[in-house]
């Protein structure tokens, strides 16, 4: 089998974004650890990218070099990707509850040693675009046409070598490297604009001579529209700013218990029936 | 006296023009071999390669950091990256690029540091890499090489690129004497041993293996015999030529051109600790930074001379 991408309908995919959230959920209470808000604000633009019709992958040869690459630098967030790798067929849904357990290979941040199908170890914030950027530099010395997706946090935008990354993509125009900051809002301590304000991500990042979009990320249908543009874009590298919130499927839950940044840790058992109620 | 000169040696080329000239010759028949430069590679040597081979040669600017994240995705995706930088910027200023871009998913990335130890120069102590090789010692599964002359660089250069993992290759500024002039059987992590002897063992790497020819020919006018061995991997280390040493002989001198701390004499110590306690003597810049001068005058003051191994030597025998 070669690579292929997968293209659900609407429906379908909104029904599979519902099944990555439970997923998140699930394994993080299981697991009594994990970082559960900063997954769900990035699942529609995970499960667009896996169902939407984008990623060209073949679980079964996860290393084939015709594949594209998503490259998930904010590591912590890497529930929603090991959620997505399971329910592309990467190994069985069961595996998702041994997260962060001894002798699981789905460990806390990813590890591509251990994994296959993971693309890149991180977990060290700030190294994934240029781990991005040297995979999209391969794929044009060799004559590839795979494309290469990372996706940052907005509080990982502080880290220099991001900035470095950018420019040095703009340099070598690889228009087969899109950038997508989960633009969630928050960060460890607190509200990313009142840590370090690095806002308006779509101007600087466009400044550095990139095609920025900036949408709602958690709007399946925007963030479908944003990846075909990306795609069309042949010129240059590709930013797109995901404005979304973090927690999304169960914010009325973080309200009621008063954090909505609900930073690095996974739902009660308690919770996690009434977040999975919510969820539908 | 020039170094090498009382063992009969002559001043060959640079180790970093060794690595150059070797890279660009290599290139043509190993199509996968790419150069990521921070823009320092008419200083590193990569640039023979760059000129011959545009297409895979790229200049991301002065980032360390992105540099190594690069060859990070570059060999994830195939490529054999060739990254060079001076030492000290390469393993300090990327060094968690290093770990995490590198190391951890134990990619098949070639760290090159160039301008390593004090004989840069009147550059400084901001250019000197001398704690380089203790950063890259304790990374799981990089080999750290530190070649003597150019012949024996050439033939690291090439073994580095046919090694499937993780490497880091430690070059210096000046020209160094010819020790190979018959070629170099090179194999990582396998010592050679330049000179028999059965009193004491002088253990050394890069520009140190001539001082340490020059001591031992110093020693032999004492009535010493002196085993030479170029211990060119620090990691992995040989530990059955340092055992065997450790047993045949009655001590160990290790001589550096690195701080104390880390490097090959620590590498050294953990094994004869282990395998075969033995006394040793300890030849390196110490534990402080340099200073601006010319090379000669640099390393005369900071103690890395033949002198100072032959001292070393003398004194772990009459103790």
């Amino acid at each position: 089998m070669a690579v292929e991408a997968i293209q659900l309908g609407n429906d379908e995919l909104r029904d599979k974004a519902r099944t990555l959230r439970q997923h998140i959920i699930r394994m993080t209470t299981e697991a009594a650890s994990g970082h559960p808000t900063s997954s769900l604000s990035a699942v529609e633009v995970v499960n667009a990218l896996f169902f939407g019709g984008y990623l060209r992958l073949d679980p079964a040869a996860p290393a084939d070099p015709a594949r594209d690459r998503f490259i998930l630098s904010k590591g912590h967030a890497v529930p929603v990707l090991y959620a997505a790798m399971s329910e592309r067929g990467y190994f069985a849904a069961e595996e998702l509850l041994t997260l962060r357990k001894l002798g699981s290979p789905l460990e806390g941040h990813p590890n591509m040693k251990r994994l296959p199908g993971i693309e890149a170890s991180t977990g060290s914030l700030g190294q994934g675009l240029s781990i991005g950027l040297g995979h999209a530099l391969a794929a044009k010395v060799d004559g590839r046409d795979s494309h290469v997706y990372v996706m940052t946090g907005d509080g990982e935008m502080g880290e220099g070598q991001v900035w470095e990354a950018i420019a040095a993509a703009a340099k070598y125009q690889t228009a087969n490297l899109t950038l997508i900051v989960d633009q969630n809002g928050y960060q460890q301590t607190g509200a990313t604009g009142d840590v370090l304000d690095l806002t308006p991500f779509a101007d600087r990042i466009g400044s550095f001579g990139w095609h920025t979009q900036t949408i709602s990320g958690n709007d399946q249908d925007e963030v479908l529209a944003a990846l075909k543009t990306a795609r069309e874009v042949t010129d240059r590298p590709t930013a797109i700013v995901s404005r979304t919130q973090k927690g999304y499927g169960i914010l009325p839950l973080l309200e009621e218990e008063g954090d909505l940044n609900y930073h690095g840790k996974p739902l009660s058992a308690d919770l996690e029936q009434k977040a999975l109620a919510l969820l539908g | 006296m020039a170094i090498g000169e009382k063992s009969g040696l002559k001043t060959g080329a640079a180790t970093r023009d060794a690595f150059g000239e070797a890279l660009a010759e290599l290139g043509g028949s190993l199509p996968e071999v790419v150069v990521v430069d921070a823009d320092v590679g008419n200083s590193t040597r990569t640039e023979p390669f760059s000129k011959k081979f545009p297409e895979r040669s790229f200049n991301i600017g002065i980032a360390e950091s992105n540099l190594v994240s690069v060859a990070g995705g570059l060999a994830a995706s195939g490529k054999t990256p060739v990254v060079a930088s001076f030492a000290c910027f390469l393993m300090c200023n990327a060094y968690d690029q290093i770990r995490m871009s590198v190391a951890f998913p134990g990619l098949n990335v070639k760290l090159v540091g160039s301008h390593a130890g004090i004989s840069i120069g009147e550059d400084g102590p901001s250019q000197m890499g001398i704690e380089d090789v203790a950063l890259a010692c304790t990374l799981p599964g990089v080999a750290v090489i530190v070649p003597a002359d150019a012949a024996s660089t050439k033939a690291a250069t090439a073994a580095m690129l046919s090694h499937d993992g993780p490497t880091y290759l430690r070059l210096g500024r000046p020209k160094v004497p010819a020790i190979y002039t018959d070629g170099c059987d090179f194999e990582i992590g396998r010592s050679i041993q330049l000179r028999d002897g059965s009193d004491v063992t002088l253990i050394a790497n890069g520009l140190m293996v001539a001082m340490a020819l020059d001591a031992a020919e110093d020693l032999s006018a004492k009535g010493i015999s002196a085993r030479v061995i170029d211990m060119h991997t620090v990691s992995p280390i040989d530990e059955e030529a340092i055992i065997r040493a450790a047993r045949e002989t009655r001590g160990i001198v290790v001589a550096e051109e690195h701080l104390a701390a880390g490097g090959l004499g620590s590498a050294v110590a953990r094994v004869t600790a282990e395998h075969a306690p033995v006394k040793m003597g300890f030849v390196n810049v110490g534990n402080t930074y340099a200073e601006s001068g010319d090379p000669d005058g640099l390393l005369e003051k900071y103690g890395l001379t033949p002198e100072a191994i032959t001292t070393a030597a003398a004194g772990l025998l009459s103790e």
